[in-house]
């Protein structure tokens, strides 16, 4: 079963350039034309399930707009 | 139950809070972004000093929390190379704009690179001068339009582009000499450990480091970011090719 993960995308950052949404993976991105963020933007959001988290999205984000969270499917070993 | 989670990845701490200037999809924000992430994993932001240059990346200072100033047009190189001997234990960059490096301040690049200054310059090359509103830089392509070469550059009168880092590499004094792309994440991936290489470099004070980066200017080429970095791969590239020009033996021993 694949990774479970989910985005935040800053309002006050996200500029609607559409770059993550041509790069994500798992095509489940898209602009919220439903919203305008503080500069006049539509921004980007998931409209559906499918995020794996694997923060292609933020990678190529001019922004920095994008935060990424993966669900911790296993125990993760302490480190050291 | 909520699942446990845990952070993949956030915005870097070496940003301020300031959203960006740049048009929307401009890959400056990921050169930035990508030399906030590597001065924060070197642990280096509260003694790095950068030099901003004039062009799009002139308000560079409001987006990083280190230390900066600001050079006058293409003498970002002179700037630094008098603050890393004045300060040589602090990390010193540049990060300057085609029109800025490779037009007008050309001398002072390459006397820098001729002199080995141990400083690190992120060169970013996007074929046009972006900030006055897309006219033809020396690295504009053969044939391609500008708002200063309406019919396409002519090569006959207008020459032809130059490619900094084939010309940089052949100098003694450059430790690290490099060409990436930021179109697709795979050459973002590469562009980032590029980018730590010529950081490294310097901290070894193994000579001068440049990387330069292919990038877009969506609003100057009138394209859509999308559509910009297709042109970067399809145009640019063959163009400008990617690779290693230069890497010193020490530097090659070195691993991060």
């Amino acid at each position: 079963m694949p990774a479970k993960g989910w985005i935040e995308v800053s309002d006050l950052y996200c500029k609607g350039c559409e770059l993550c949404i041509s790069a994500c993976p798992q095509e489940v991105m898209e602009l919220d034309m439903s919203r305008l963020t503080p500069k006049g933007y539509h921004p980007a959001h998931t409209f559906k399930d499918g995020c794996t988290g694997c923060a292609i999205c933020a990678l190529v984000c001019p922004d920095a707009a994008i935060t990424v969270y993966r669900e911790v499917t296993k125990a993760v070993p302490a480190a050291g | 139950m909520a699942a446990p989670e845990s952070l993949v990845y956030e915005r870097p701490e070496s940003f301020t809070e300031t959203p960006t200037h740049y048009c929307p999809g401009c890959t400056h924000g990921v050169a930035h972004r990508l030399v906030a992430e590597v001065l924060e994993e070197m642990g280096v932001t509260n003694r790095t000093i950068g030099v901003a240059p004039v062009g799009c990346a002139v308000f560079a200072y409001n987006y990083f929390d280190t230390d900066f100033v600001e050079a006058p047009h293409g003498r970002a190189p002179a700037m630094a190379t008098g603050v890393k001997r004045v300060l040589p234990d602090r990390v010193v960059f540049t990060y300057q704009g085609d029109g800025d490096l490779a037009s007008i301040g050309m001398g002072e690049i390459v006397h820098a690179a001729a002199r080995g200054e141990n400083i690190t310059v992120i060169f970013i090359n996007n074929a046009n001068f972006g900030m006055t509103g897309g006219q033809m830089a020396p690295t504009t392509l053969p044939g391609m339009k500008t708002t200063s070469s309406p019919n396409g550059r002519d090569v006959e009168s207008q020459g032809y582009p130059i490619r900094m880092s084939e010309m940089i590499s052949t100098l003694d004094g450059v430790g690290y000499c490099v060409r990436r792309s930021l179109h697709d994440p795979k050459n973002i991936r590469l562009a980032k450990k590029a980018i730590r290489t010529a950081f490294e470099t310097q901290v070894r004070g193994l000579g001068f480091s440049m990387v330069e980066l292919l990038s877009t200017c969506p609003t100057n080429w009138g394209m859509t970011p999308v559509n910009s970095l297709k042109f970067v791969e399809e145009h640019m590239i063959p163009a400008y090719p990617l690779g290693d020009y230069k890497v010193s033996e020490a530097i090659k021993q070195v691993k991060i």
